[in-house]
């Protein structure tokens, strides 16, 4: 890991403490371009923390986070999604009252301030970015659901993946994307994963073991805010460390 | 081009009625059926329906309650009145005075000159364009400074409620300045034109009128825009908005200074149309009482903020003049009638209402044509000027606006 | 400050601290009420101010009926005890018909409570008249001492800051000594969780809404000490209050004493100094100016969010 510029995601001596806790202590993280990777580790151990920090919902204390080169740290959650980085929540974070179709709009990325917001106009390049994305998640039917609120949870959680794709995101991070979603659910989200990550680094937390064997191309695993250890997942799995703290019980 | 202003400011066919029944009471069912006295108090409660409009977008679209309207409201009557009373304090008419040419009541606090702040307000052109950027300046500093940090919800609403009362205590504090605690009065003429004869008071009462229909115009084009979905979605999901490159604190901000603009101009036609202004319409009690009007009307409809506005200043003045001790006990019930039993305040009664009267008609019908409007219409949606209950949500329903 | 002399300042200081003291205890008294309600439960309750009053005017009423049957010198211990249970009753009775259906709507509890401060002020008017009614106090609380030459210190100062500073402890252990608390803060951290594991939430809210509203009442009681009650009185110290709930940090009692103790004393001493309405002016500009840079209160801890 010589040069930094190599990969698209590198984090360093990464550490946030609240109150002297530390939820993620001196973490060291590379990702490559158009890799997927997933993170997994106890309930406890800082996954969705090391999610806050790189998206900037939580300020670190120490260390350096760089995004193709450029720290995130110092920088505004807007101006840190405008770079590049997408970011799905643990529970589908949608909006409620909006269609399926304006939910998408709203995460097209023209008109992000105030006055682009006020002369935005639905053209034809927006319609059709809707409907690719629209279809990509296998939302094509409910598209004119008039409240996305109506959605079955597993759809709203490809609602938001899809709202991440309308921004185009050189890095994409899902914090549980399967989370009550039906054994063929996951099948299709396996499916969407995989193509997506064709033409983008894609960063994921997951508990389902059987998933994260079917999309990962690597695995980390954290523990107690730590980088426990990290490589392909037949390594990872039979690491007896692993099985002790986290694929034991 | 014309069906984007068709959908957007007039709110598309049930919103373009509810206008033109409004734009109909204000202009001519008033005016014909009350006499001019009772007309000119129409007209001051007319002035508070702006900021009763300005709360519908800042605290019923964008989910900030300020408690300090008022402040604004203020602002921009005491620019008003401060023209006005140079104008009324020429050397000639204030001659007995120990320092003529100054208002009197300067003289009274034993001030021998005009103090520095007041020297623009000679000029009309000065005071017009403060009565508009004073308060909206104002706001800016305030929201740039809660919103940037983050700072909402309750929090929000009691420090707003906070710095109208320091502003309160300053006016009434520094008399010398300000007028003090009776205000700024026996304001005559605008530029020679005495504001005080019964021609004036008719047409300062249809400037405002129109004033008022302009900034309802203007509220629902700025609602029908990505601006007003993006308000909804805020609203609903803040972090969300936020992650997905939005800087949320300058939405908030602009609707507020917005909100503060709205009001100034209610403040700045009051001056004009009651003659003179105080730290009375300024203050904590002000403040919340014109929530309450937004609140009654109901808190997402623009055109019942209006009514609402209308009917509790009606219902305050007949009840202070035949049952005073009533009214706060009628005042009182109402704040909380309106957050338990009706939260969409008279918008909410009219849709239901409506929606029994026209069940022959296809109302489900407007839900689809709304979706397929969705795809189509290459604007986004018309503003959504009726409610659905807030514990639900309130977001895109597909009644009417009235 | 020109033309004091070193030894004045000091005197001044000092007197216009004692003197602070009672409105420090007043405040106190009224922000710790309200930072539990708004703190522990996010309840904002814009009545409480009028809750005191009630303290006030049971204090009263009690010292006139004391008067009659002469034990004006005891009445006022019973006082205090007996503004508590009133006001406790009252919110009791609020919390059942008005703000356990308002929980998850902050801003529209804010304006319900308004409303209900209205009923209560003209309720107040109604029954014991527009104009301030005083209780007689007793004897054992004028006068005042005198430790050195130049400075006084009310005796009525003393006892109500004695007052609140038992109330303070009496909360403290409440809250985190005793089952009851233990209840309340599990309630307040997960009420789901809390549910679940079988306390009762509802009644551990109004219990805690009644708590703050009785303390209000205490604060009522103290203010007989210092001042006369009218239909208003309440609404006078509401803003103020709140100001010290946020400015301590709206989660922490210690914060919340702190915080009263500066905003009173700054107050007081400004007061000396500039008129009262500029001392205030600059007292409140100070509060809101520093809450602008820390909104989150000066003593909150930080916690992932």
């Amino acid at each position: 890991m010589s040069n930094n510029t190599d990969f698209i995601l590198s984090i360093e001596d990464l550490t946030v403490s609240f109150d002297g806790f530390k939820a993620v202590d001196m973490v060291n993280l590379y990702v490559d371009k158009n890799e997927l990777r997933v993170i997994i580790g106890p309930n406890g151990a800082g996954k969705t923390t090391l999610l806050d920090l790189i998206c900037g919902k939580t300020k670190a204390t120490s260390g350096s986070i760089k995004f193709k080169g450029k720290e995130l740290t110092k920088l505004a959650e807007h101006s840190i999604v405008r770079s590049g980085v997408g970011r799905k929540f643990q529970t589908p974070s949608i909006y409620e009252n909006l269609s399926v179709f304006q939910n998408l709009e709203m995460s097209f990325p023209r008109g992000r301030s105030v006055f682009g917001c006020l002369t935005f106009r639905r053209t034809t390049d927006v319609i059709d970015r809707v409907h690719e994305v629209a279809e990509q998640v296998m939302l094509k039917d409910s598209l004119y659901l008039e409240e996305a609120g109506l959605l079955s949870h597993g759809q709203k959680q490809w609602l938001e993946i899809g709202m991440l794709l309308m921004q185009d995101p050189e890095l994409l991070m899902l914090d549980e994307p399967v989370a009550g979603m039906s054994v063929k659910e996951r099948e299709q989200t396996a499916v969407l994963l995989n193509k997506i990550s064709q033409n983008r680094s894609v960063v994921v937390i997951e508990h389902d073991m059987e998933f994260v064997k079917r999309i990962a191309h690597k695995v980390t695993v954290l523990h107690q805010g730590k980088v426990l250890m990290e490589g392909k997942m037949d390594k990872v799995q039979s690491d007896p460390r692993v099985v002790e703290v986290y694929l034991g019980h | 081009m014309m069906k984007a202003m068709y959908q957007n400011m007039l709110g598309g066919r049930s919103g373009m009625i509810g206008l033109l029944i409004l734009a109909a009471i204000i202009f001519l069912v008033l005016p014909l059926g009350l006499d001019l006295f009772r007309l000119n108090l129409v007209g001051k409660y007319l002035t508070y329906a702006f900021v009763a409009v300005s709360l519908v977008l800042l605290w019923g679209y964008g989910g900030i309650l300020s408690l300090g309207q008022g402040i604004f409201f203020g602002l921009g009557g005491y620019c008003m009145a401060m023209f006005l009373k140079l104008e009324a304090s020429d050397p000639e008419s204030t001659k007995i005075q120990t320092t003529p040419g100054i208002p009197d009541f300067m003289d009274w606090n034993q001030l021998t000159a005009l103090p520095w702040f007041w020297e623009p307000f000679h000029s009309l052109t000065f005071t017009l364009i403060a009565i508009l950027a004073v308060p909206t300046l104002f706001a800016f500093i305030i929201g740039y400074a809660m919103f940037k940090r983050r700072v909402g919800g309750v929090y929000f609403a009691i420090i707003t409620q906070v710095i109208a009362l320091i502003l309160t205590i300053l006016i009434v504090g520094q008399q010398g300045y300000t007028g003090g605690v009776n205000g700024i009065t026996d304001l005559k003429t605008l530029m020679g034109w005495d504001i005080r004869t019964d021609s004036a008071k008719y047409i300062l009462y249809f400037i405002n009128g129109a004033l008022l229909i302009a900034v309802i115009l203007v509220s629902r084009v700025i609602l029908g825009s990505k601006f007003g979905m993006l308000m909804l979605a805020m609203r609903d999901k803040e972090e969300r908005v936020r992650f997905s490159g939005y800087d949320v604190a300058d939405f908030k901000i602009f609707v507020f200074c917005l909100a503060a603009m709205i009001s100034a101009i209610g403040g700045a036609m009051f001056t004009l149309q009651v003659g003179f202004m105080s730290p009375t319409f300024v203050g904590i009690v002000p403040s919340i009482e014109m929530v309450i009007f937004a609140a009654v009307g109901g808190r997402m409809s623009l055109i019942g903020a209006v009514y609402g506005a209308l009917l509790v200043n009606y219902g305050k003045t007949v009840f202070s003049e035949s049952y005073p001790e009533l009214w706060l006990f009628l005042m009182g019930g109402l704040f909380i009638a309106v957050v338990m039993f009706f939260p969409n305040g008279l918008a909410g009664i009219y849709d239901k209402y409506e929606k029994k009267l026209f069940t022959r008609k296809p109302r489900k019908g407007s839900a689809s044509a709304m979706s397929s409007r969705t795809l189509s219409d290459p604007q986004p949606g018309p503003v959504r000027d009726a409610a659905s209950p807030p514990a639900k949500g309130m977001g895109i329903s597909n009644q009417p606006v009235n | 400050m020109d033309g004091y002399t070193t030894s004045e300042l000091w005197s001044i200081f000092a007197m216009q601290g004692f003197s602070g003291l009672s409105l420090l205890s007043v405040l106190l008294l009224m922000a710790l009420g309200l930072a539990i309600i708004f703190g522990q439960m996010g309840v904002i309750n814009m009545a409480h101010g009028e809750f005191m009053a009630i303290g006030a005017y049971t204090t009263v009423m009690l010292s006139k009926v004391a008067l009659e049957y002469g034990f004006g010198n005891y009445y006022f211990l019973f006082a205090i005890v007996a503004s508590f249970g009133v006001a406790f009753l009252v919110g009791y009775l609020v919390e059942l018909g008005l703000i356990q259906h308002l929980y998850k709507r902050p801003l529209d509890t804010l304006l319900a409570t308004w409303g209900l401060s209205l009923i209560m002020q003209q309720a107040f008017r109604s029954t014991f008249g527009a104009k301030e009614v005083s209780a007689e106090l007793p004897e054992w609380l004028m006068g005042s001492f005198k430790p050195t030459e130049t400075v006084d210190i009310p005796i009525n100062g003393v006892f109500v800051m004695g007052l609140t500073a038992v109330v303070c402890l009496g909360v403290f252990i409440f809250l985190f000594r005793s089952r009851w608390g233990l209840r309340v803060r599990a309630t307040t951290q997960n009420r789901v969780m809390a549910g679940a594991v079988g306390i009762n939430t509802k009644k551990v809210d109004r219990v805690t809404f009644a708590l703050g509203c009785g303390i209000a009442g205490v604060a009522g009681a103290a203010f007989t000490t210092i001042a006369s009650t009218g239909p208003t009185t309440g609404s006078l110290y509401i803003v103020d209050s709140f100001m010290v709930v946020v400015f301590g940090g709206a989660a922490s009692l210690m914060g919340t004493v702190l915080s009263a103790f500066g905003i009173a004393q700054a107050q007081s001493i400004l007061q000396f100094f500039m008129d009262s309405s500029m001392g205030k002016v600059v007292t409140l500009l100070v509060i809101v100016t520093i809450l602008m840079l820390r909104p989150e209160g000066l003593f909150a801890a930080k916690v992932r969010r």
